[in-house]
C-alpha cells in the first residue's frame, strides 16, 4: 500500500471536469485508489459522483491510497496527475 | 402591452414571438411486468442510445460554444457509468420490480438531492446535471420527444428552466432570446446564454397564455414586453443596431484607461454578486471590485457560513483581482433578501426594518465572524470594507470599534493582514444630510443609488404600478449626490457611485462634473462606461 497527501491548489477544487479526469486516470490503473478528504469522507477514485460529493475545494488536503498492482508506479503517476490538474 | 421583470444574465435586445416551452411529463408505470433482467437490459440499451446522443451534443457544443462548455456532456456520459448510480438503478429494477424508466428517474432524484444539499454553489448546480441525464434515459425508454424538435420560425423562448442538454439542443439559428422562470446566474443555462451571447433573463414570472404573442426582450433593462407598443419596438430596433456597433468597438477599449479628454482618470470597478461575477469582472477589464455583495454567500447557505468559508471566498476574490481594489460590503441581509436560518421576524415595512448594519450591530458575533474573515483575506490583495445602510456617525464608530477588536484578536493570533480602507454606503437620505460628519470617519463613500432612490422618492421599484411616478434621474436624487460629493471632498473622503444609476451613460458627464471620483457597475456596463468617460472633456464648460 502506498499513500501520499496533496493539498488542492486549483481554485475550483475537484469539481465535475477534474473529477472526470481523475476517474479516467484511476480506471486506467491496476490498483485500487481511495481518496480521503481531511476532516470528512472518502471515496473510490473510480466513482465519479461519490468523488464530487466529497466537495473537495481549493486548500483542502486529501490523502490518496493506492493498493494492489504496480503500487509504486501508479502512486507516482497519480501524484503527478494531481500536481498537473488539481 | 404587458411587462414582466426579471434578472439579466446576458444583455442585449431581442424582438420576436414568445414561445413557451412545455416539457411533457408523461406519467409512467412504476411496477414492471418484465423480469428484472429484462428491465436491466432495457436500461442498458437506453444508456447506449443516451451515450450516442451525448457524444453528438458534445460535438455540437464544442463547435458552437467551445471546449469548456462541451465538457459537461462528457461528465453526463460518465455519470451514466457511475457504479453507485448503476447500483441504485439495478437495485430498484431488481428488488423493487420497478420499470427501468421509474428506476432511472428515482436514482436521478436521489443523486440530485445529494448534490443540492452540498455547501458549494457550483456542486449544487450539478443536481441539474444528474436530473438531466436521468431524464434523457427515461425519455428514450418511454419514447418521448421534447417540444424543441418541432419546426417553427425564430422565437424568444420562455421556459421554467432548461437543462444543459436542452439548452444545447436548441436550434440557435431560431433562438432570439431566453426567458426563464427559475435558474440562477450560475446555472448552466445562464453560462450557456452568455457563451451564445443571446439576451437572457431569469426569474421572470411569465404567463403561459403569452405563447405565440409578439414580444420584445430587453436584457439590459431586465424587462420582457408582450404585445410591445410601436414605440418600444422602434426603441429596441435602434438599440439592436447600436449594440452590434458597440460590441466591436468596445473590445478595442480593453486595457485602455478610463481617462477623460482633459486627463482626469475615473476608475471603473465591477459590482459582484457571486463568485462567477469575478470572472466576468476580469473579462470586462474591471479596475477592481467596487462592490462585493457578500450576502450571496449567506443567501446560498442553509446555515451561517463559517469564518473559514467566508475567508476562502474573500481570499478568492482578492486573489482574482491580483492587487486591484476589492471592496467587500458587509452583510446586507433583511428586507427583500432573506435567509431562513436568520429567523428574522416578518415586518410590516421590511425596507425600513431590521436589515444590514442594524443586524450586524445587534448580533455582534455574526458581524465579527465576517470581519475576521475579511481582515484575514486582506493579506492576499487590496481589500476594503464597506458598511451598508448607515444613518448615523455612531453606527460607523461602533462598526469600526468592532473591526478594531477583530484586528487586535487576529494580531494576537499571529494572522497576516493588509491595510484595509473603510467605506460608508450612502444610501439613506440621513447619511446624505450628515455626509460631512460621516466623511470624518471614512476613507471613502459609495453612493448606493438603488436604495437612495427608493428612500428619497418613497417609491418601491419592484412595484410596476409606480413606474409612471418613478424618475431615476429625479433632481432630488441628483442634488443628494452632489451634496454627498461636496461634503465628502471637504473632509478628504473619496466619493464613488455603486448603484445602477452609475452605469447610466446619460448621467456620466453630470457625475464627473459633480466631482464623483469612481464608479462601480455591473461587469457588462464597464466598457460602455469607459467609452463614455473617454469622450468627455471637463475643461469645456457645459
Amino acid at each position: 500500500m502506498r499513500t501520499f497527501r496533496y493539498t488542492v491548489t486549483s481554485p475550483v477544487g475537484i469539481h465535475a471536469r477534474p473529477a472526470g479526469l481523475l476517474v479516467n486516470a484511476a480506471k486506467a490503473l491496476d490498483s485500487t485508489v481511495i481518496i480521503e478528504k481531511a476532516g470528512g469522507g472518502s471515496a473510490s477514485a473510480t466513482r465519479l459522483m461519490a468523488l464530487m460529493m466529497l466537495g473537495i475545494g481549493q486548500g483542502d488536503t486529501v490523502t490518496v491510497t493506492v493498493e494492489g498492482g504496480s503500487e509504486e508506479a501508479n502512486a507516482a503517476a497519480l501524484e503527478q496527475f494531481f500536481k498537473d490538474n488539481l | 402591452m404587458q411587462v414582466a421583470a426579471g434578472k439579466s444574465v446576458q444583455g442585449g435586445v431581442a424582438v420576436g414571438p414568445l414561445r413557451v416551452y412545455r416539457r411533457e411529463e408523461t406519467p409512467f408505470c412504476r411496477f414492471s411486468s418484465l423480469t428484472p433482467a429484462e428491465e436491466w437490459a432495457r436500461f442498458r440499451s437506453a444508456c447506449g442510445r443516451a451515450r450516442e446522443e451525448l457524444a453528438g451534443l458534445c460535438e455540437k457544443a464544442r463547435d458552437e460554444l467551445g471546449e469548456d462548455n462541451a465538457a459537461i456532456f462528457e461528465i453526463h456520459r460518465m455519470m451514466l457509468e457511475d457504479e453507485d448510480y448503476l447500483d441504485a438503478v439495478k437495485d430498484m429494477t431488481g428488488s423493487q420490480s420497478a420499470t427501468a424508466e421509474y428506476a432511472v428517474r428515482a436514482a436521478g432524484e436521489r443523486f440530485s438531492a445529494a448534490f443540492a444539499a452540498m455547501e458549494d454553489e457550483y456542486m449544487q448546480a450539478r443536481a441539474a446535471d444528474v436530473m438531466d441525464v436521468s431524464r434523457r434515459v427515461a425519455d428514450i425508454l418511454t419514447g418521448r420527444r421534447d417540444a424543441f424538435t418541432e419546426d417553427g420560425g425564430p422565437a424568444i423562448l420562455a421556459a421554467d428552466d432548461l437543462s444543459p442538454s436542452e439548452t444545447v439542443q436548441l436550434d440557435r439559428s431560431r433562438l432570439l432570446g431566453l426567458v426563464l422562470r427559475r435558474g440562477s446566474r450560475s446555472s448552466h443555462t445562464a453560462i450557456l446564454a452568455r457563451a451564445m451571447n443571446i439576451p437572457a433573463l431569469v426569474g421572470v414570472d411569465f404567463d403561459e397564455s403569452w405563447d405565440g404573442k409578439p414580444a420584445a426582450l430587453d436584457g439590459d433593462q431586465n424587462r420582457v414586453y408582450i404585445d410591445p407598443t410601436p414605440e418600444i419596438l422602434a426603441a429596441m430596433e435602434a438599440r439592436r443596431r447600436e449594440d452590434r456597433q458597440q460590441t466591436a468597438l468596445l473590445q478595442e477599449l480593453k486595457g485602455r484607461p478610463g481617462v477623460t479628454l482633459d486627463g482626469r482618470e475615473i476608475p471603473v470597478y465591477a459590482n459582484a454578486g457571486s463568485a462567477g461575477d469575478l470572472e466576468l469582472a476580469l473579462e470586462n477589464d474591471a479596475q477592481g471590485i467596487g462592490l462585493f455583495r457578500s450576502e450571496f454567500l449567506y443567501l446560498n447557505s442553509q446555515d451561517y457560513p463559517t469564518e473559514e468559508q467566508q475567508f476562502r471566498l474573500y481570499r478568492q476574490a482578492a486573489e482574482a483581482m491580483a492587487g486591484k481594489r476589492t471592496v467587500i460590503r458587509t452583510l446586507d441581509i433583511g428586507a427583500d433578501k432573506q435567509a431562513g436560518y436568520f429567523r428574522l421576524e416578518k415586518e410590516a415595512n421590511p425596507a425600513l426594518g431590521y436589515r444590514a448594519i442594524r443586524i450586524c450591530l445587534t448580533r455582534k458575533e455574526l458581524f465579527k465572524t465576517q470581519l475576521r474573515a475579511i481582515l484575514r483575506a486582506s493579506a492576499f490583495g487590496s481589500v476594503s470594507i464597506l458598511f451598508p445602510m448607515i444613518i448615523s456617525v455612531e453606527e460607523v464608530r461602533e462598526a469600526r470599534a468592532i473591526l478594531e477588536e477583530c484586528r487586535l484578536e487576529l494580531r494576537r493570533q499571529g494572522a497576516a493582514m493588509g491595510d484595509v480602507e473603510i467605506g460608508v454606503m450612502i444610501e439613506t437620505p440621513a447619511a446624505v444630510m450628515i455626509a460631512g460628519e460621516l466623511a470624518e470617519e471614512a476613507d471613502f463613500f459609495s453612493i448606493g443609488t438603488n436604495d437612495l432612490t427608493q428612500y428619497t422618492l418613497a417609491i418601491d421599484r419592484q412595484n410596476p404600478k409606480l413606474d409612471r411616478f418613478y424618475d431615476p434621474r429625479h433632481p432630488a436624487l441628483l442634488r443628494m449626490i452632489r451634496h454627498t460629493v461636496e461634503a465628502g471632498h471637504r473632509h478628504g473622503c473619496r466619493v464613488g457611485i455603486c448603484g445602477e444609476l452609475g452605469a447610466d451613460p446619460a448621467l456620466t458627464e453630470t457625475f464627473l462634473r459633480m466631482g464623483v471620483d469612481e464608479l462601480s457597475v455591473s461587469p457588462a456596463a464597464i466598457l460602455p462606461l469607459r467609452k463614455q468617460i473617454r469622450g468627455i472633456d471637463l475643461s469645456v464648460t457645459a
